[in-house]
């Protein structure tokens, strides 16, 4: 168990490292930061910054962000029905039918509902 | 988990390590060239190193990536005032890291069976027929018995068996961690990169990072859906999630894009999505956005988003390969050698040493890597942008229902095929070698044309349009790149 996994935590160690080497290396190695007013300011192609940087979000991004939640763990329902799919055979083929029709009907709600447009 | 574990798993990381910054340093290059070609220009020809006060060492370019290295680490690191000190800095490491990590369940090779790698010694009688095993001084036959009258030695490479491997002096995979939820774990790490980018645009305190986050968040969680549910008719086809299985079941039958295809075009859509590349690279769109969520990154942090990104492009080309176009398999080359097989009918049959399958087996594997780089690079310099909304869209109403659709095709087609009995299955049999030999085919034919494209004089078009294009073409291009406009 330990010896098969022990390589991946590993590899994530050294991705890690690796990353933080670069980090550091952008620290140490880069020029004195000489602090001008023009150059605090958050970048907007030349024009003063107004208002707050912290804006008001569109709904939109919020509601693809629960329809993600909802179809993806749809999704990983599917995985292990996926790779015991040969020895259920038809029995277990229209079981998962059964089961993407809810998924179905659930995304051409959506779809009805206006939920995906972004023009308006 | 024992000493030679250990340094075997070392070598293996640092291998893959070693060709993923390599190859999106190169990809950075070839990006540049290849968009100058595409759009009849110079492209970057300046960077050299001046060998004497005449001649520069130049190239073709390639020490632009050098020079971009150099200047990152040299950059000043600028933070915004009212940035987030911690998530401002945490967000490239979030954003760099599971990419390399992502790496480690990617099988760049076939099982090494550690009996078979060395070479062996067999001694022969006079007709040259083996009969048995040369150790030490003694020859040995198959039940241990010394053989004393043998009329000559010979070395010879052993080739593995076609099925099952020996495994009495152990195995060694060429994966850095050969774990059974393979592609599972490679959702889990690919998810981690939304992460990263929404930390960096929501820390930075400006208005085009927060919308370049939220665009990023918001398009890679969208394509998320379609590249898990677009790899389900794979995962049903080859009945496991482990990415070794999956390329042996390959090896034996034909490659994943023939029993998959529609999946691996919704798989390279989405692969190439969640990349935020072109058509899809909205989250950076440089006439909207500056650069998205890194506008307020400079030096070696901003080049950690640019370099996962190009890294972003080998792990997904790495995992087309693997899991539809073969991965270290070859049409025809099986784990013990040639056989040139339709149907029934043998062709040619020759046994390969197991090393030599090795050593074409990983070229193999990092070679259709590199083409499908160059695809996507192709692909990036093609097509225009999409609009946000035609975004979404595509996602959810175009690909969303085609990978359910996958589902269904490939769940009926399969189960009725399997109830078609023997006449079926020797045509399926027949028809997968006959993929195999159009692959073969066309690989060759690749080989061909690349060289003779490279033995072959360059044209030269008369037509030039720009006028600095004309000048540079009146004084024959630079010293070491002549126009090729």
């Amino acid at each position: 168990m330990i010896s098969t996994y022990a390589p991946m935590f590993l590899m994530i160690f050294v991705a890690l490292a690796l990353a933080g080497v670069f980090f550091l290396g952008a620290s140490f190695l880069g020029g004195k930061l000489k602090k001008t007013e023009e150059m605090m300011m958050p970048f907007e192609c030349g024009s003063d910054s107004s208002g707050g940087n912290h804006l008001k979000l569109s709904v939109k991004f919020y509601l693809t962000a629960i329809l993600f939640v909802v179809f993806d763990i749809e999704a990983v329902f599917i995985y292990p029905w996926a790779t015991q799919f040969k020895n259920l055979g038809w029995n277990g083929l229209f079981s998962m039918f059964g089961f993407l029709a809810v998924v179905i009907v659930a995304l051409v709600y959506c779809v009805k509902k206006g939920a995906l447009e972004w023009e308006n | 988990m024992t000493t030679l574990d250990l340094i075997a798993t070392l070598v293996k990381i640092l291998v893959m390590v070693g060709f993923l910054f390599n190859v999106a340093g190169l990809l950075t290059w070839v990006d540049r060239r290849l968009s100058s070609m595409i759009q009849d220009r110079i492209g970057p020809n300046r960077a050299g190193l001046p060998l004497t006060k005449k001649i520069t060492l130049r190239l073709f370019g390639l020490l632009h990536t050098a020079a971009d290295g150099v200047k990152f680490f040299t950059k000043k690191d600028f933070m915004p005032p009212k940035a987030d000190k911690l998530l401002f800095s945490l967000a490239p490491i979030l954003a760099m890291a599971p990419v390399l990590a992502l790496a480690a369940v990617i099988p760049m090779g076939d099982t090494v069976s550690l009996a078979q790698v060395g070479p062996r010694k067999l001694c022969m009688d006079a007709e040259g027929h083996a009969l048995g095993l040369f150790v030490g001084d003694q020859c040995l036959d198959a039940a241990k018995n010394i053989v004393t009258a043998f009329a000559s030695t010979a070395t010879q490479w052993p080739a593995a068996s076609r099925l099952g491997m020996n495994s009495s002096q152990g195995i060694l995979h060429l994966s850095i961690a050969p774990l059974n939820v393979g592609i599972l774990y490679i959702f889990a790490m690919a998810g981690q990169g939304i992460v990263g980018a929404a930390i960096a645009g929501w820390s930075s305190d400006n208005k085009f990072s927060l919308m370049g986050a939220l665009r990023a968040a918001s398009q890679m969680v969208s394509y998320e859906v379609t590249l898990g549910l677009s790899l389900v008719g794979a995962m049903m086809i080859y009945g496991s999630v482990r990415l070794q299985d999956m390329v042996i079941w390959q090896g034996e039958n034909t490659w994943g894009i023939f029993v998959q295809p529609l999946a691996f075009f919704l798989f390279f859509t989405a692969a190439v999505a969640e990349s935020k590349r072109i058509p899809f690279d909205l989250p950076e769109a440089e006439s909207e956005l500056v650069s998205g969520y890194f506008t307020e990154y400079s030096g070696m942090k901003f080049g950690m988003f640019y370099f996962a990104e190009y890294m972003e492009i080998v792990t997904s080309s790495m995992l087309l390969v693997t899991i539809f176009l073969g991965g270290w398999q070859l049409p025809f080359l099986h784990r013990d050698g040639l056989t040139l097989q339709f149907g029934d009918t043998m062709i040619i049959q020759q046994k390969v040493g197991h090393l030599a399958m090795l050593v074409i087996g990983v070229l193999a594997f990092f070679g259709k890597t590199l083409i499908i780089c160059l695809l996507q690079a192709f692909v990036r310099w093609s097509l225009p942008r999409f609009r946000y909304d035609q975004l979404q869209k595509l996602c959810w109403q175009t690909l969303l229902p085609l990978s359910l659709a996958n589902i269904f095709a490939t769940g009926i087609i399969w189960l009725g095929l399997q109830s078609g009995g023997a006449p079926v299955a020797a045509g399926l049999k027949l028809a997968s070698d006959i993929t195999q030999g159009v692959v073969a085919v066309v690989l060759i034919g690749l080989v061909v044309w690349a060289i003779i494209g490279m033995f072959s004089p360059s044209r030269h078009l008369t037509q030039i349009l720009g006028t600095s294009a004309k000048r540079a073409a009146k004084r024959g291009g630079t010293v070491t790149d002549p126009m090729q406009a």
